[in-house]
């Protein structure tokens, strides 16, 4: 039997989807498949086609693996259109000439962005947004100009707009309705949505048509609205809506909807039954859906009934969720509530800039729509709700107040939900999948991941899944708990923004808001981290004294019987010979222990309590600074010698790392953190053991991330390669500032990435192509942490109330007993046996 | 059998936080919290040396309690009892605040 001949005409998201399913059938070694492509590559990710912007090249975003089509037969034209269908003889006809017969017929031919007819539409710079093509013209636009202009404020302009702020031009958003995103958001969330993104440095124009688009003066264009007003600009970037693809299909007699769209049936038929239309092109039950899901979903269809089975298309959700320009912004169902007796609830919180909506029927019971704008974490929970057609608790709004006493918890926690509820709906993963995944093993959302792909997506999900896991191995009795302790129900993490956000800078006020009890050595040490981190007050300061661990507490690092080590700062382990003299002197004056340590610098053992001021005013006399070995914050930057006296050293490493220790010194992070700096591949400096890595190469720095040495050693990754001295900086930058935003109460860098979702390849993301957008604000934090960095022990002296700690008794003058023994020249605490044997005496007595 | 001794002034404590003082050659580790004095020998059992006027102090399960600095035992502040091993414990003294004045009785 001679194979079936399937034609798909375009090679978009849907189109190769189908051909990936139909591939992934069982019955596929009966089809022949054969796909024309109009643009000049295979298909590609457009849903991240901003990220292009960001870093991402078009091999990135590409969909297809690399040979899919060459292995499984299939015969892709590109960069080739068709141009005739003959539905009576069944063939297709390209522009390069190429006629090839069918048996069924796939149209997915997307659809294209809607230019207003306004005069001037077509001057140079008015561009639009939907291809890799469009992308390169935006950018040599942006080159040539200064200001850009969106028409349309809608999800696909704000998205535009976004990427004109990352081109770095002047952005404005023009929208015809009086409110952003008209068709997904109420004028609630639209307002706080638009308060938003200007402070974002975007102009939001609403309720403005353009009427005319002519000759600049101070820039490349002008346009002129309804009203009169007028808006010069280089770029006119239209993003007013989509229309269906349907002109070939008209032109061979398929039935179109009234207003355009291919028409299709539950089967995804169109009028001749032979063929099928399929994605953004296709007018279904008066919808065509301008996202991918139901395309995907539509494909799925058509598979199933080439492969003879049964399957219908009944429409589909258009829920969304999404981040624009680092907004949370989702919507639900009908958010407008267009039954006039629905009822509604709001909650809007100002000072957090958060808006919640939700519309309920009259009779209180179901859910109809949602609005989130600032905060869209309930959005999983509300679309459930919705989709399953569950009944709401007799006090609705519970579902969108903040929970702030921690009471309760979720009111719809996952175990409401019913198996069959799909969760991820990028990769049609139900409730039940999730918990064969842990049925099967599987203890983390990573395991998940690998196993099921939910969250895999558009990531929409992951919040959702991610509760259902844990409450499945909640069940199973594994602990998830990730409570600091008893007195605060939040992780680090929340602490900390929690903090961020609300400005807090006392334990007090914290606990009072937001914890129970008085606190406790863990909440305490990690809320004065944290206040560290974010506000870079000193540690001895009224607010954070007594939030200080051991060390941190005096400035120095508790010894065994109590006394404290020394330890000033060798930036990448150079010192002059004048100040190893000191450090002699000061060991000699105040009969001090001395060594050199593992960090490349020199520590000073035993010095008393009430001899700690004294000691740091000579150091610093001599100009040290404190080597901050006692708090949770950079300790070294070891180096090798590097290329200035090394024969092998291919950049001057020395340099390198005592740059790297002055910017990052000071910088208070959730654990220590190391770096290491090596002059070649020969790695004397034990880089790949850092937190923090750089070797020399021939063509630049490697940046190696997340290793350590202690108790469980781990080798850094290699995170970019070949960097400029300004490229190491702004990564690092980054980095460390996600680090310190993100990472739980003690854990160090490699940990915290193995934790991520993601891994390495997440932080990559966020680091290098700044896919979360957080990239300036991290590096203007990390700046404002250099500026106001002082040496700690600069400041204590300068301070007599912080001076004051160091009296060894609040009610008499004389120091302390303390005992030590001598030892090759040197003193040791004495020991129990020391002191009963005699040995031990008082330091006055040592020579 | 001793009397109460005046040691120091409340402005001399630090809030939530320790202080040592030397009361008759013994060694005291005074905490101030929640307008209170608690008064405990300054020998860590455990670490054996003379620093628990220099832990952080706050509450467990509803009781004040400060936990050692050098490895983090938790001490009742008003019995003594060490909460993580049975059987320690550190001798507590009775204290009380009189016009701004801090007594200890040994
Ligand atoms: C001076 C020092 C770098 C520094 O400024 O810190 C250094 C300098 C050299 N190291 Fe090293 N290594 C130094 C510590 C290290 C360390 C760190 C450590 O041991 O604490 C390592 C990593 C640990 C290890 O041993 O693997 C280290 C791993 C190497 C290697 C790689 C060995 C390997 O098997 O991978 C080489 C290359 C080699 O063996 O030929 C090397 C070779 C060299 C040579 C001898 C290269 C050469 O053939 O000329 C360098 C001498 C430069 C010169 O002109 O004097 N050095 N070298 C360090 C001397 C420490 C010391 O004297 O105690
Ligand atoms: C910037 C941007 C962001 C987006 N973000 C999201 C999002 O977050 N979530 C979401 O769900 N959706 C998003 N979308 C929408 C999503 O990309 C589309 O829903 C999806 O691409 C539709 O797939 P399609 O195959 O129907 O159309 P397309 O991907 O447009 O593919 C159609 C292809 O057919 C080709 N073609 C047309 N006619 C012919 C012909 N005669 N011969 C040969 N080839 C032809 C076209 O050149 C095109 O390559 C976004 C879109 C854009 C532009
Ligand atoms: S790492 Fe390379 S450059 Fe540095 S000392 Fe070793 S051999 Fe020389
Ligand atoms: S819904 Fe998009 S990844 Fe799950």
């Amino acid at each position: 039997m001679s194979k079936q001949k399937i034609v798909v005409i375009g090679n978009g998201m849907v189109g190769h989807n189908f051909i990936e399913k139909l591939v992934a059938s069982e019955g596929y070694a009966n089809f022949e498949v054969h796909t024309f492509c109009e643009e000049p590559r295979v298909a590609y990710d457009r849903v991240y086609l901003s990220s292009y912007f960001s870093g991402k090249t078009a091999e990135d975003l590409s969909l297809v693996k690399p040979g899919f089509y060459e292995e499984n037969g299939v015969k892709i034209y590109i960069n080739d259109k068709a141009v005739g269908i003959d539905t009576q003889n069944k063939t297709v006809t390209s522009e390069a000439g190429v006629t090839i017969e069918y048996d069924k017929l796939i149209m997915a031919t997307g659809s294209y962005p809607f230019v207003p007819p306004i005069d001037g539409n077509n001057r140079d710079g008015c561009l639009v947004y939907r291809t890799i093509e469009d992308l390169d013209a935006m950018k040599e636009v942006a080159a040539r100009g200064k200001v850009g202009v969106v028409v349309g404020g809608g999800l696909l302009g704000l998205e535009a707009a976004k990427a004109l702020v990352d081109l770095g031009l002047e952005t404005h958003v023009v929208e015809f309705a009086p409110r952003l995103m008209p068709v997904q958001l109420d004028d609630g969330g639209a307002a706080l949505l638009k308060r938003k993104i200007e402070n974002l440095g975007v102009t939001v124009h609403t309720s403005k048509a353009t009427t005319l688009i002519t000759d600049g003066e101070s820039c490349m264009n002008k346009m002129v609205f309804a009203d009169g007003e007028e808006l010069e600009t280089d770029m006119v970037l239209f993003s007013a809506g989509i229309r269906p693809r349907d002109d070939l299909a008209k032109e061979s007699g398929l039935e179109l909807g009234p207003r355009g769209g291919i028409q299709i049936d539950n089967q995804c038929k169109t009028s001749d039954s032979d063929v099928f239309a399929i994605g953004e092109c296709a007018l279904h039950d008066g919808m065509v859906y301008g996202l991918v899901a139901p395309g995907y979903s539509m494909a799925q269809v058509v598979v199933n009934q080439l492969n003879a089975e049964p399957a219908s298309f009944e429409g589909a959700d258009m829920s969304t969720k999404l981040k624009l320009m680092g907004v949370d912004v989702a919507s639900i169902g009908d958010p407008h509530g267009t039954d006039e007796n629905a009822l509604s609830y709001v909650y809007e919180n100002g000072p957090e800039e958060i808006y919640k909506k939700i519309v309920v029927t009259p009779d209180g019971k179901k859910l109809l729509g949602a609005v989130l704008v600032g905060d869209a974490e309930d959005f999983g929970n509300l679309l459930q709700i919705m989709l399953n057609d569950m009944d709401l608790p007799e006090h609705p709004d519970a579902l969108i107040l903040p929970n702030r006493d921690g009471s309760g918890g979720d009111l719809f926690g996952p175990d409401a939900l019913p198996e069959t509820a799909q969760l991820c709906s990028c990769y049609d993963v139900s409730k039940g999948d999730i918990i064969n995944a842990v049925e099967g093993g599987c203890c983390t959302m990573a395991d998940v991941k690998a196993t099921t792909e939910a969250g895999t997506g558009c990531g929409g999900c992951v919040q959702l899944v991610t509760n259902v896991l844990n409450s499945e191995l909640e069940k199973r009795g594994v602990e998830v708990n990730t409570d600091l302790c008893e007195h605060f129900a939040h992780t680090r993490q929340e602490l900390y923004h929690i903090c961020q956000v609300e400005e807090i800078k006392d334990f007090d006020t914290l606990i009072e808001k937001h914890g129970t009890g008085c606190g406790c050595e863990v909440c305490k040490q990690a809320v004065g981290n944290i206040f560290a981190s974010l506000w870079n007050t000193h540690a001895l300061a009224k607010e954070n004294v007594a939030l200080q661990d051991t060390n941190d507490n005096y400035l120095g690092n508790m010894q065994k019987d109590g006394t404290y080590s020394v330890i000033p700062r060798v930036p990448g382990g150079e010192i002059t010979p004048q100040k190893l003299i000191v450090l002699g002197e000061v060991a000699t004056k105040y009969k001090l222990y001395t060594k050199v340590n593992g960090g490349q610098r020199i520590v000073l053992f035993g010095a008393q309590m009430n001899d700690l001021p004294a000691i740091w005013k000579e150091l610093l006399d001599a100009g040290f600074e404190s080597g901050q070995a006692y708090a949770k914050a950079l300790r070294t930057v070891k180096s090798c010698v590097g290329s200035t006296w090394c024969r092998f050293g291919l950049d001057d490493s020395v340099t390198m790392a005592i740059e790297m220790e002055n910017r990052y010194k000071g910088l208070r992070s959730p654990h220590k953190m190391k770096m290491g700096v090596s002059g070649c591949t020969r790695e004397c400096a034990e880089a790949q053991a850092k937190d923090i890595g750089l070797i020399s190469t021939e063509n630049g720095w490697n940046l190696y991330v997340c290793g350590n040495g202690g108790m469980k050693p781990r080798h850094a990754d290699l995170f970019a390669t070949d960097l400029t001295k300004e490229e190491v900086f702004k990564y690092v930058d980054r980095l460390l500032m996600f680090y310190i935003r993100t990472a739980n109460r003690l854990e160090r860098t490699a940990t915290w990435m193995d934790n991520l979702e993601g891994g390495l390849e997440y932080l990559q993301d966020v680091v290098i192509n700044d896919s979360l957008g957080l990239g300036a604000e991290l590096e203007a934090q990390m700046e404002r942490q250099q500026q106001t960095y002082q040496c700690d022990w600069e400041a204590a002296l300068e301070n007599p109330e912080f001076t004051k700690r160091f009296r060894s008794f609040v009610n008499v003058d004389s120091p302390a007993e303390q005992l030590f023994v001598q030892e090759r020249g040197q003193i040791r605490p004495a020991t129990e046996e020391d002191k009963l044997a005699g040995i031990a005496v008082e330091i006055k007595q040592i020579a | 059998m001793s009397e109460f001794v005046q040691v120091c002034s409340t402005d001399d404590l630090v809030k939530n936080s320790g202080v040592a003082a030397l009361i008759n050659d013994t060694q005291v580790a005074l905490f101030y919290i929640n307008d209170e004095v608690y008064a405990l020998n300054n020998y860590d059992p455990i670490g054996k040396a003379n620093v628990m006027s220099r832990g952080l102090i706050g509450d467990l399960k509803g009781e004040f309690m400060v936990a050692a600095p050098l490895q983090k035992q938790h001490y009742n502040l008003k019995t003594g009892e060490c909460m993580d091993v049975e059987g320690v414990s550190i001798p507590t003294y009775e204290t009380k605040i009189e016009n701004n004045q801090v007594l200890v009785k040994l």
